[in-house]
């Protein structure tokens, strides 16, 4: 009851944010419209859209990391967070509750992604739902990396860390933009280590049915997950004892 | 029985001594306020006794629990507004209370009859469906102190809680204050001398993480020798040396 209550509350905070809200759906649609208005000019298959919309709606989701990270670290800058401390709310409700809210926007985000693609050629099939499943792993990674940037920095750098890096990062490194088998060398060894090429990738092969290749990504994906999330809970208690 | 007592409480920070050696009693009901400069110890030593910081040495029972081993049942007996206005800006003031009686596990009905008598105690029926973040900073604050007291708290502790309040809604705040008397125990801080002596029921002057004197006002008045309880409070004050 606790936690839910704190967890409405954290989504009505980010539903209610316009800007941020607008940007975070509105770009990867931008995005989706405008890389493939670019595919019909050219002559060579790069920016299909059954293969780009699965690598856009991976890229959306580093926008939720923003989101996510811009509250937690907004709310410990306020005196809010200090009042909720002293309230019979316990740790796990706090991060429970910063959790919840930002999956399902995060699944809507997708959603909309893969409805807004329809239009513009999208092959409909069932593989749409398997996919939008599929994306939950990436989604509570990129939520928890927020958690976690939120407990360790201000509100400036979160914009700086989540709001310019990480969606610079997940662009390059999840091949989107680019294969990256065509860059090779460092920077294709480095996306090999990161989760966001996994991600795309798995989401691409549960959009075209392909059922081996996207659980042999996801477990990378999966492992980042727990792995983040770990941290983030640490760190957020970490940072709560201090106060 | 004490609301609160503390014995030997400390914190400190590296090299800094916040609060030192606080021993303290303040009886159920009581209006207690801790008066000092800035940098006196009076913020450190409410969030103390609020579980908001674990002292460095001593403890205290806050409504008979330990604030160091049973800081979860201190938890349901507190209400705070700190010194910051506390609110969450994109929510309603309905909707920030409701949070506050979410969070305390009330009932629909218990949550609308505390709002309802919340809002009239506050003047916020005018206010009431307008996001927070919108209203001016004295609003905020009347909604801050309201969410603090919606919880039906045993303990109430209000950081400078008149901190930035024009004249008329200070008064009124000090009416509903009052009002708390014999029902709350409220351990109230300031830098306002007026204020403590027109709300306390004792006061205790703080300096340096040091209480150095605690009373009523014409108490501190008679052991200073003075008849002005202003020139009380620097007497005592700079009585002793300044800070480290």
């Amino acid at each position: 009851m606790r936690m839910i209550t704190f967890a409405k509350r954290c989504g009505k905070e980010i539903l209610r944010d316009p800007i941020t809200l607008c940007f975070g759906l509105g770009f990867p649609l931008v995005l989706l419209l405008l890389l493939t208005a670019i595919q019909g000019n050219i002559p060579v298959n790069l920016f299909e859209i059954d293969t780009l919309t699965p690598g856009i709606t991976v890229f959306g989701l580093s926008f939720i990391t923003l989101f996510s990270a811009t509250l937690v670290a907004k709310d410990r800058e306020s005196a809010l967070l200090q009042r909720l401390y002293t309230t019979p709310l316990t740790g796990f409700d706090f991060i429970i509750g910063y959790m919840l809210p930002l999956l399902p926007i995060a699944i809507g985000q997708v959603v909309i992604c893969y409805l807004f693609a329809v239009p513009l050629g999208l092959t409909v099939s069932i593989n749409i739902i398997y996919a939008v499943i599929g994306v939950i792993p990436m989604a509570i990674f990129n939520i928890s990396l927020g958690l976690l940037c939120g407990s360790l920095f201000g509100v400036k750098q979160v914009g700086g860390i989540c709001g310019a890096l990480l969606t610079n990062l997940s662009a390059w490194l999840s091949g989107v933009w680019f294969d990256l088998e065509l860059v090779g060398g460092p920077l294709k060894k480095t996306a090999g280590f990161l989760p966001f090429i996994h991600a795309a990738e798995a989401e691409k092969a549960l959009f075209s049915g392909d059922l081996g290749t996207a659980a042999s990504h996801i477990f990378p994906v999966i492992l980042y997950s727990v792995l983040i999330t770990a941290t983030a809970v640490f760190c957020f208690l970490r940072q709560m004892k201090k106060q | 029985m004490y609301a609160i007592k503390a014995v030997g409480l400390t914190k400190r920070y590296k090299s800094i001594t916040a609060v030192g050696d606080l021993n303290l009693e303040i009886k159920e009901g009581e209006l207690f306020s801790l008066l000092g400069v800035n940098g006196a110890g009076k913020t450190t030593t409410i969030k103390i006794l609020s579980c908001l910081t674990k002292p460095t040495d001593g403890d205290a029972t806050v409504g008979g629990f330990s604030i160091t081993k049973e800081p979860d049942s201190v938890k349901r007996l507190i209400g705070v507004s700190p010194q910051e206005i506390a609110v969450a800006p994109n929510l309603s003031v309905k909707e920030n209370l409701e949070l506050i009686c979410g969070i305390h596990g009330f009932s629909k009905d218990k949550t609308a009859a505390n709002i309802n008598e919340l809002s009239d105690r506050f003047d916020l029926s005018g206010c009431m469906m307008r996001k927070v973040g919108k209203l001016s900073g004295g609003w905020q604050r009347r909604v801050s102190i309201a969410m603090a007291l919606i919880s039906e708290p045993k303990i109430l502790f209000l950081d400078e809680p008149t901190l930035g309040l024009d004249v008329i809604a200070r008064h009124d705040l000090w009416e509903t204050i009052r009002s708390l008397k014999g029902k709350v125990t409220v351990v109230l801080t300031t830098h306002y001398m007026e204020e403590a002596a027109a709300l306390s029921d004792r006061i205790g002057i703080m300096k340096n993480g040091r209480l150095l004197e605690v009373g009523t006002v014409e108490e501190l008045k008679g052991k200073s020798g003075t008849d002005n309880f202003e020139a009380a409070f620097l007497s005592i004050v700079k009585g002793v040396g300044t800070c480290e």
